[in-house]
């Protein structure tokens, strides 16, 4: 069970707020994302609920443990994958996984025969025994996550796993973390940045920008309380004008004239569609072009933020970052 | 067992995986020590070094060099953890702070003994004299010293937060005024009195002479004694340095 309460954050060299009084209670056996640009804060999120840095004020508690008080407990109960390589590169990946288990108190045999069956599950029996320098990003993404499994995690914290991956190796990471969260009965937190994988992966998705929560619910249902974008074209920026005006009176629906096309977000849109595009054609304005979309998360993250999560990712610099932040405080 | 003592043996383990796997490494790791050895001690005068064979003074503070080059080197393979992420994993296992460094630190001694005992089977057919109870003796002496030497280098990588530049810059700075001062190299006698003085402070330099003394199957218990007491000195601060820097590593 891992309860975070509220928790201020931690000052990495100024008084960089990246994380600000952020309440969340996450039960057992939940599997969540937290989505959001670089520099969100969710790394740092799960830098202070997995013991690496201290929170600033606020408290956590992780498995029924908190993370400042009862650090050494914390540490036995959770697994972690790191943005980088857990094994160590001068390693065999065997020894590593032999290494990790013993440091969670496994006998010698123990830890020798999880290794062995961790091996065999995730796949790693041709690399097991090669250095870790020697394995390909996707191998050795498997044995992190191996070494993160050895002591069967109450709590499997996983920071931005696919990261660096090429498409089919994240699907192929996507499905394990299912298969693993399935089997085991762990909870697991993730972080990422893919909308894609947050939505395909997780019952729970957590939206994180500048460092607080945004949104918190299921993709789906975050997905559907935005409505279906129906979009459409016309012959003419006078007929798109007279459409859009006649679709004002869509009830629930918001509407935004772009020259010849006219978008329409609005729920169940692609049930409504049929009764939109007689009631246009009646009127005199049969569109030209039509398409409806579900919306994705993007499309939430940018009805939240207004800004899109791959502009959030790319214009964002660092210092961007900070003074935004900082200028927050000051207000 | 208590968890610090399974948790220091468990990390030793580790450590000493690719020393065991790669032996070789030991060796290349010496190669300029060795080559100080075949350039410097044929340059040396009889003279200088107290009358016996210039090999003879030579080999223990080569020995002593091999040492000190190879635990300060040390804090290079956690800077390579802290940057690939398995320092960061290991920190949030609930393997210890102090047995992180502790275990690290202790494995220096076994490069560090594979070492003397290469340079002690180079130079024994030459006209070195070979005392190897005074030989196994300052190879304890050295032991102690070289983790005291490695949990510093430790720490000065875990100050250096990753940052290659600064480790090495530092590393180095540091290296040669240590190695020169301890009269590794040349003997420091009738220096100026301001590097007689930068001498007397270095704790190396006390290890450097007893291992002289004992590698010439004497055993004056003064110089001994002080050589152990400068190898205690540099374990004990390089063990507190580590320990304090590895409790606030994140």
């Amino acid at each position: 069970m891992t309860r975070g309460l509220t928790r201020h954050f931690t000052s990495r060299k100024q008084t960089v707020e990246a994380v600000q009084g952020l309440d969340l209670e996450i039960g057992q056996g939940e599997l969540v994302a937290f989505l959001g640009p670089n520099g969100a804060g969710k790394s740092t999120t799960l830098r202070m609920l997995t013991t690496l840095i201290p929170p600033t004020s606020g408290s956590a508690s992780v498995a029924g443990h908190d993370v400042v008080t009862g650090q050494r407990d914390v540490r036995h109960a959770i697994g972690f994958v790191g943005q980088g390589n857990g094994a160590g590169h001068r390693q065999l990946g065997r020894d590593e996984l032999v290494s990790q288990g013993r440091a969670h108190g496994l006998s010698r045999a123990d830890a020798h025969r999880r290794a062995a069956q961790l091996v065999e599950d995730l796949d790693l029996a041709a690399v097991a025994d090669r250095k870790v320098s020697s394995l390909s990003g996707g191998q050795r993404r498997r044995l992190d996550i191996a070494m993160g499994l050895v002591h069967l995690p109450r709590v499997l914290f996983l920071d931005e796993p696919s990261t660096g991956l090429d498409p089919q190796n994240r699907a192929n990471l996507q499905q394990l973390i299912q298969r693993l969260h399935a089997e085991s009965g762990s909870t697991v937190v993730l972080t990422t940045h893919y909308l894609e994988e947050a939505d395909a992966l997780a019952g729970r998705v957590i939206v994180v920008d500048h460092g607080r929560v945004i949104a918190d619910d299921t993709a789906a249902r975050l997905k559907s309380g935005l409505g279906d974008l129906v979009r459409l074209g016309f012959g003419s920026a006078a007929d798109a004008a007279r459409a859009a005006a006649r679709l004002e009176r869509v009830p629930d629906s918001r509407v935004d004239v772009d020259e010849t096309s006219v978008d329409l977000r609005v729920k169940d849109g692609s049930t409504l569609v049929g009764e939109v595009l007689a009631d246009l054609a009646a009127d005199g304005v049969p569109p030209t072009r039509v398409e409806v979309a579900r919306p994705t998360l993007d499309d939430v993250f940018l009805d939240l933020t207004g800004r899109s999560l791959r502009e959030a990712q790319s214009t964002e610099s660092p210092t961007d970052e900070s003074t935004r932040t900082e200028s927050e405080v000051a207000a | 067992m208590s968890t610090f003592v399974s948790d220091t043996l468990n990390v030793m383990n580790r450590e000493l995986k690719p020393v065991w796997r790669e032996p070789m490494a030991v060796v290349f790791a010496m190669i300029q020590p060795l080559v100080f050895l075949g350039l410097f001690a044929p340059l040396l005068p009889e003279m200088a070094t107290g009358g016996g064979s210039a090999l003879q003074w030579f080999v223990p503070g080569i020995v002593a060099m091999t040492a000190l080059m190879g635990a300060s080197f040390t804090g290079a393979n956690l800077m390579e953890e802290m940057q690939s992420g398995s320092h960061e994993r290991q920190l949030v296992s609930p393997l210890g702070r102090p047995a992180l460094l502790v275990g690290r630190a202790l494995k220096e001694v076994v490069p560090m003994l594979m070492q003397v005992a290469i340079i002690v089977a180079v130079v024994t057919p030459f006209s070195f004299d070979l005392h190897l109870g005074g030989v196994l003796a300052a190879a304890a002496l050295l032991s102690v010293f070289s983790v005291g030497v490695g949990a510093l280098s430790f720490a000065l990588a875990l100050a250096s937060k990753g940052e290659d530049w600064m480790f090495w810059t530092i590393q180095q700075t540091l290296l040669f005024p240590a190695l020169l001062t301890a009269g590794v190299l040349l003997p420091i006698d009738g220096a100026p009195r301001w590097l007689e003085v930068v001498s007397m402070l270095n704790p190396m330099t006390y290890v450097v002479d007893a291992a002289r003394a004992l590698f010439a199957g004497t055993w004056p218990a003064d110089v001994i004694l002080q050589g152990a007491a400068g190898a205690a000195i540099v374990a004990a601060v390089g063990l507190l340095v580590g320990v304090r820097a590895m409790r606030r590593s994140s």
